[in-house]
């Protein structure tokens, strides 16, 4: 996994709410292999018309937001379903943080698991910077995850708590797979007091 | 924390799951029980990748859903898109030994209807798959929970998984629900008050004495769309209703171990006097019969009332998300929704396709016809079967409905049953996202009785006008 330290980059806003993982990614592209890229299906059907051709008042298809690594959203995004796709489409894209008040429990998880930085900052402080975001197309804005901070494009300056698991995780591009393995000894000891204590499972 | 401190159901199950603390507040929580379906195959491909092995296939059960075409056997031969899918999971489940319920077999279905059915799904267990319907499982008494497909591979790899606790919300009802109100009014309901965001960051627990008189089909509604009101994780307290259904079951213990089972189960209900950190109530004789309005399963309201004006929204943000959504559904404020008209009707899904489902519908719909397309598509094959035996698909049939197979189907509509761009569906599913069953198409979620009342009179209708 691909570690994220800092990064500065133009943004994008999205302002509505309670924005789901079909919306990010339609099921109808979830049979695909992972290989193949879902950073085309970003968005999809908000992205491109019938006829596939973009349409050009998305934001994803303006030159910023073609450039954009950051996305800051509104309340409870990419709730919905499990589909780590979700994921995989917006880091496909290029977007490498998502700041915003509440996200999806299931995709919050899963951003970690990729190295897309998912940043919850107050309901208040969130809609400045979509504010700021949207004024200043394409303008630079900065996090930086060891200081836990992010800058606007207005110079205002947001501090992000974040879980220092997922903090280790993402500053060193670990598997936890592998973490975890590390831990069989204790697994293998748990096992053997649960076929003690509760055999029929 | 002292013995004698007053425990959650959720703090049980929790602690005695617990491998080894970690960084941040964060557990190694041991899963007893893993579901996997076609959707899986990324987990899988990802495990491959690595050449890591599965730690416990005797903890894993598997049945393809989500690919599986719904349309009469041998109607046509599958589509290599679909087949692909569910012959991964074949060979995947061959692979690595893990116990496989595949598409010809009468058991398969829908993973979240199939694994209480075989008594996969046990009270006091951690319980994972990859679909964040998982929540359903809680309805026994299972700490259940959707997760993405890395977190299937780390599952896979080693039967463990690293979890923040979640915060505890308690949402009690009290009072009866009315006639014919199902559980899926109920959450409607609920998800109406709360918000689809109410439950971030928490697992829920549901009580009061109308959670209490559900039975075991209506508490798998229920704790189902415990996701659409934004919690991973919603749970009931296991009872007699719990037991009775599981005893017997093809997985559940049997014999002595069955005794020390229950005898262990009883002692998992909350106790008095446990906190809570949120601490919800309704009351259950208030509840309506519900129909979602917009794009949001929060966006639900009672049958008697009207579209609901953006402009009243608290604010600009709501107001903006409620002005998307009347747009994409081409309602406008004010219509009354017992006017709105219907093109195409679906009953199924894992939130509505189990026998009860089935039958609350049967009744609205037995001498009467559709008047649009519509269809049935029964949680499992078992479902399916015991329904056939008391003569539910003829009721259906002989009212012009379709009588499917059993998988997904149309909530999602990954095996290609959809419905076409602008159409307005009445179903009995979990989601009316945008594009949910197909681009364009309009999904207003509510109740098996609702559905069929709508597809017998083409319109949303009180099913209780129709008696
Ligand atoms: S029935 Fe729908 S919600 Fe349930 S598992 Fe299948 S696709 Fe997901």
């Amino acid at each position: 996994m691909e570690p994220f330290v800092t990064l500065t980059a133009s943004a994008v806003a999205f302002d509505l709410p309670n924005i789901d993982t079909d919306r990010i990614v339609p099921a109808r592209f979830l049979h695909h292999p992972r290989a193949v890229g879902f950073g085309q299906f970003l968005f999809h059907d908000l992205r491109f018309d019938a006829d596939g051709r973009e349409i050009p008042g998305f934001v994803l298809n303006q030159a910023h937001g073609r450039a954009a690594r950051i996305l800051v959203a509104a309340d409870n995004f990419a709730c919905g379903s499990s589909r780590e796709a979700a994921v995989w489409a917006l880091a496909g894209f290029g977007i490498r943080a998502v700041i915003a008040p509440s996200f999806g429990d299931i995709f919050f998880e899963n951003s970690f698991k990729n190295g897309l930085l998912t940043i919850r900052l107050p309901a208040a402080d969130a809609a400045r910077l979509r504010a700021a975001v949207a004024a200043h197309p394409g303008a630079p804005v900065s996090v930086d995850l060891p200081a836990q901070t992010v800058h606007g494009p207005d110079g205002a300056a947001f501090r992000f708590e974040i879980d220092g698991f997922k903090k280790e995780c993402l500053l060193s591009g670990q598997d936890e797979i592998g973490l975890t393995l590390a831990r069989a000894d204790d697994i293998a000891a748990f096992e053997a007091r649960r076929r003690a204590e509760t055999p029929w499972l | 924390m002292t013995t004698d401190t007053p425990r959650t159901l959720i703090d049980k199950i929790w602690q005695a799951h617990v491998v080894a603390e970690g960084a941040g507040g964060r557990a190694l929580l041991y899963i007893d029980r893993h579901l996997l379906h076609d959707g899986s195959f990324q987990a899988f491909d990802q495990l491959h990748e690595t050449g890591r092995a599965v730690r416990r296939p005797d903890l894993c059960f598997a049945t393809p859903d989500h690919y599986v075409p719904t349309r009469p056997a041998g109607a046509a031969p599958i589509e290599a898109r679909l087949a692909d899918k569910i012959d991964a999971l074949a060979q995947n489940t061959r692979t690595h030994r893990i116990r496989h319920v595949g598409i010809a077999d009468a058991r398969q279905g829908i993973v979240h209807v199939v694994g209480p059915e075989q008594g996969f799904t046990l009270p006091g267990v951690t319980l994972v798959c990859g679909d964040s319907h998982t929540s359903t499982h809680g309805a026994l008494g299972a700490l259940a929970f959707g997760i993405g497909a890395s977190e299937v591979a780390h599952v896979l790899a080693t039967q463990t998984l690293w979890q923040r606790r979640p915060a505890q919300m308690r949402i009690t009802v009290d009072g009866r629900l009315g006639a014919g109100i199902t559980a899926k009014d109920l959450i409607l309901a609920i998800i109406a008050k709360i918000g689809s965001a109410g439950g971030v960051g928490h697992a829920i627990e549901y009580a009061g004495t109308a959670v209490r008189a559900l039975d075991m089909e209506g508490r798998l509604t229920l704790c189902n769309m415990s996701i659409e009101a934004g919690a991973r994780c919603g749970i009931v307290a296991p009872d007699d209703t719990t037991f009775d259904y599981l005893h017997g079951r093809a997985l559940a213990p049997a014999g002595a171990a069955w005794d020390a089972a229950l005898a262990h189960w009883r002692t998992l209900p909350t106790d008095a006097g446990a906190r809570f950190d949120r601490e919800v109530r309704l009351d259950g004789a208030a509840v309506e019969p519900m129909v979602t309005w917009g794009t949001s399963p929060q966006d639900a309201a009672p049958i008697g009332a009207v579209v609901p004006d953006p402009d009243a929204a608290p604010d600009a943000t709501a107001k903006a998300g409620m002005a998307q959504a009347l747009a994409y559904t081409g309602l406008r404020p004010g219509t009354p929704l017992s006017t709105v008209k219907v093109d195409r009707v679906f009953i199924g899904s894992c939130t509505n396709s189990r026998l009860s489902d089935l039958r609350a519908a049967a009744a609205v719909v037995r001498g009467r016809r559709a008047l649009v397309p519509a269809f049935v598509a029964p949680g499992s094959g078992l479902v399916k079967a015991a329904a056939e035996a008391e003569g539910l698909d003829q009721v259906f049939l002989a009212a012009g409905f379709e009588w499917r197979a059993s998988g997904c189907s149309m909530c999602v509509g990954m095996n290609g049953d959809l419905g076409l761009p602008g159409e307005r569906v009445a179903s009995t599913s979990n989601r009316n996202f945008e594009g949910r069953q197909g681009k364009g198409v309009r999904t207003h979620l509510m109740s098996p009785a609702m559905a069929a009342a709508a597809a017998v009179t083409g319109k949303f209708t009180d099913f209780r006008t129709l008696a």
